[in-house]
């Protein structure tokens, strides 16, 4: 059986195979501001307690603090609601962006079946959960039965193999890959991450391998579980947990190796996220703001990569280079380690910890005609404001060096 | 039964250009429905008629899970989705929502924007009546079907809900 069969079959009490249509038990229920829509579909379908609320964690992170009137009545409705049914697991917005906080906090744990009202909820998949993104209506049901059906998906294997060059990331890997598969290149698949450029890549550059597969179309992405994973999570929860692997012999639909050892800084163009160039072919672009963070690359080896570029160096005029740590844990951690001092004296804007500038909802907005290379995961016409404006898609180190020349750089080169 | 015009649109169509993120700090279903398909067809929103149809390519709705998305749609008076494929957590939030959705491939070689169509869910098929075609797609499994019925998940589970408490 897959990985995706194992832990499906054990949510749902019956063995399943890949297309067949289960009815899961939820180990952990995320979900952020469109909580808002939870509770509202909640209250009309007539629900009225919470199945366990120990398995629910709600935290704001999308509009924090809170931009308008309306954002900040929403999140007074959900936090209303939290204190009402006591939910233990109520974050509030000081944590950070969500899908680090769900596993800094101990909640992605191997072997788990989890869903959260966001798309990038696959990041999980870095720690060997099933992890899945679901809509506001059905997570109201989750929270009132504890159940949902899921069809079980097939497994696309994507082995990358060989040693990363020199200020070449995950995030390129994951990218190239993207250009190689396409946008709906693993349409509802579980895509498990093997190789030994995995096995050697820390638990942060699985959480970028995991996060973006929901690019590719992807329902869940995985890592499975090592030694790292398990020293990673016992700083952060004493609870017990299972490992789940494919067996050797489980059928997958695809496979495909891709080798490290070659690959450069990949770029993708805007308005695909699949569009996807290396870096020598578009550099020498201009570029009006450079953004690292956000849930794909908002870490602290992020922040390292940029700083190690830009550390003592000034970014270019013409350029606003923004900053977020992608929760409270790095942000301490970089201020400790005087990587953001660096960075601001660099002239990096560093905001707290929050998704806005990524989905254009707060902060960092793009004007008409202006052009921003990102660490985030998205590049959709409009996604960072203006419709006009354009959005390429690259590594911490790429951005960082971009926002120091003023142009799309290869890092490699400065 | 649904019945509308056909409104084409190509693949690849993701949730941003659906509803920009921009306007997600409203959650009122008619303020999104006026913004609808804003950044690909800023006349959409103005001219859609209640039982219009969107006929589109590979990969609709994919991108971010925004429920806004299919509510939009449905608000603005889009009465199905038709593509070649369908992102997955579009498709589920379209059918929670209680917006029909068809994975047809046929369907977006053969209909043209504007054709006036009508599609029965349960039968599997999209009838055009002038010039005549009719094309057959494969039924939703039934549950699916139940909580289309219901109008959504939210008024399928009222339902359920409501067995459940009500004595037997």
């Amino acid at each position: 059986m897959t990985f995706a069969q194992k832990v499906l079959s054990h949510a749902s009490g019956r063995q399943v195979s890949p297309g067949e249509i289960v009815n899961a038990r939820i180990d952990v229920a995320m979900s952020h501001e469109n909580s808002l829509l939870v509770i509202k579909a909640f209250g009309e379908m007539g629900a009225k307690v919470i199945w366990d609320p120990d398995k629910v964690v709600i935290l704001f992170d999308h509009r924090v603090p809170a931009n308008t009137v309306k954002t900040a009545e929403g999140h007074k409705a959900v936090r209303e609601f939290a204190r009402r049914h006591r939910l233990p697991n109520f974050l509030d917005m000081g944590e950070g962006i969500c899908h680090q906080v769900i596993p800094e906090k101990g909640f992605a744990l191997p072997g788990t079946l989890i869903v959260g009202t966001d798309s990038h909820t696959t990041t999980y998949g870095a720690f060997g959960a099933f992890a899945t993104g679901i809509g506001a209506t059905e997570m109201a049901a989750v929270w009132a039965t504890g159940e949902l059906w899921l069809r079980c998906p097939e497994t696309i294997r994507v082995r990358m193999n060989g040693v990363f060059q020199k200020r070449v990331s995950p995030k390129d890997a994951i990218l190239y890959v993207a250009g190689d598969l396409g946008a709906d290149g693993a349409d509802y698949a579980c895509v498990e991450f093997t190789g030994d450029a995995v096995d050697r890549m820390s638990v942060a550059g699985r959480m970028v391998l995991a996060n973006m597969s929901t690019e590719l179309g992807a329902k869940a992405g995985i890592a499975f579980p090592d030694d790292k994973t398990a020293e990673w999570l016992s700083k952060r929860t004493t609870r017990k947990w299972n490992a789940v692997f494919s067996d050797p012999a489980a059928e997958v639909k695809d496979e495909f190796e891709y080798d490290m050892s070659s690959l450069g800084p990949q770029v993708a163009r805007p308005h695909r996220v699949d569009d996807v160039v290396s870096v020598e072919e578009i550099e020498g672009k201009t570029i009006d703001q450079a953004f690292i963070g956000s849930c794909t690359n908002g870490r602290m080896e992020d922040l390292q990569a940029a700083g190690d570029i830009l550390r003592g160096r000034k970014v270019a005029d013409s350029v606003r280079l923004i900053i977020v740590p992608a929760s409270r844990e790095i942000y301490l951690q970089a201020l400790d380690g005087g990587i953001l001092a660096d960075l601001v004296r660099s002239g990096a804007v560093v905001l707290n910890p929050n998704c806005g500038p990524c989905l254009g909802a707060h902060q960092g907005l793009l004007a008409a005609g202006e052009r921003c290379i990102s660490t985030t995961n998205r590049n959709f016409r409009g996604r960072m404001g203006s419709p006009d404006a354009e959005v390429y898609l690259a590594s911490p180190a790429t951005v960082a060096a971009s926002a120091l020349r003023g142009e799309i750089a290869d890092p490699r080169e400065v | 039964m649904i019945a509308g015009r056909v409104w084409k649109y190509g693949d690849h169509v993701n949730t941003d250009l659906i509803i920009p993120g921009r306007y997600l700090d409203d959650y009122d279903p008619r303020a999104l429905a006026s913004h609808a398909m804003e950044d690909v067809d800023p006349l959409f929103s103005r001219s859609v008629r209640k039982g219009d149809v969107i006929v589109a390519g590979r990969n609709f709705g994919c991108g971010s899970s925004r429920e806004q998305a299919p509510l939009a749609l449905k608000h603005a008076g889009v009465g199905a989705v038709v593509a070649v494929s369908f992102a997955r957590i579009f498709y589920r939030n379209a059918i929670n929502v209680g917006l029909p959705v068809i994975a047809c491939p046929e369907a977006n070689i053969l209909l043209s924007t504007c054709d006036e169509i009508a599609i029965d869910l349960e039968k599997g098929t999209i009838l055009r009546t002038v010039p005549h075609l009719l094309v057959e797609f494969n039924p939703l499994p039934e549950f699916l079907l139940e909580i289309l019925a219901d109008g959504g998940l939210v008024f399928h589970m009222r339902r359920r809900f409501s067995e459940w408490s009500s004595p037997r």
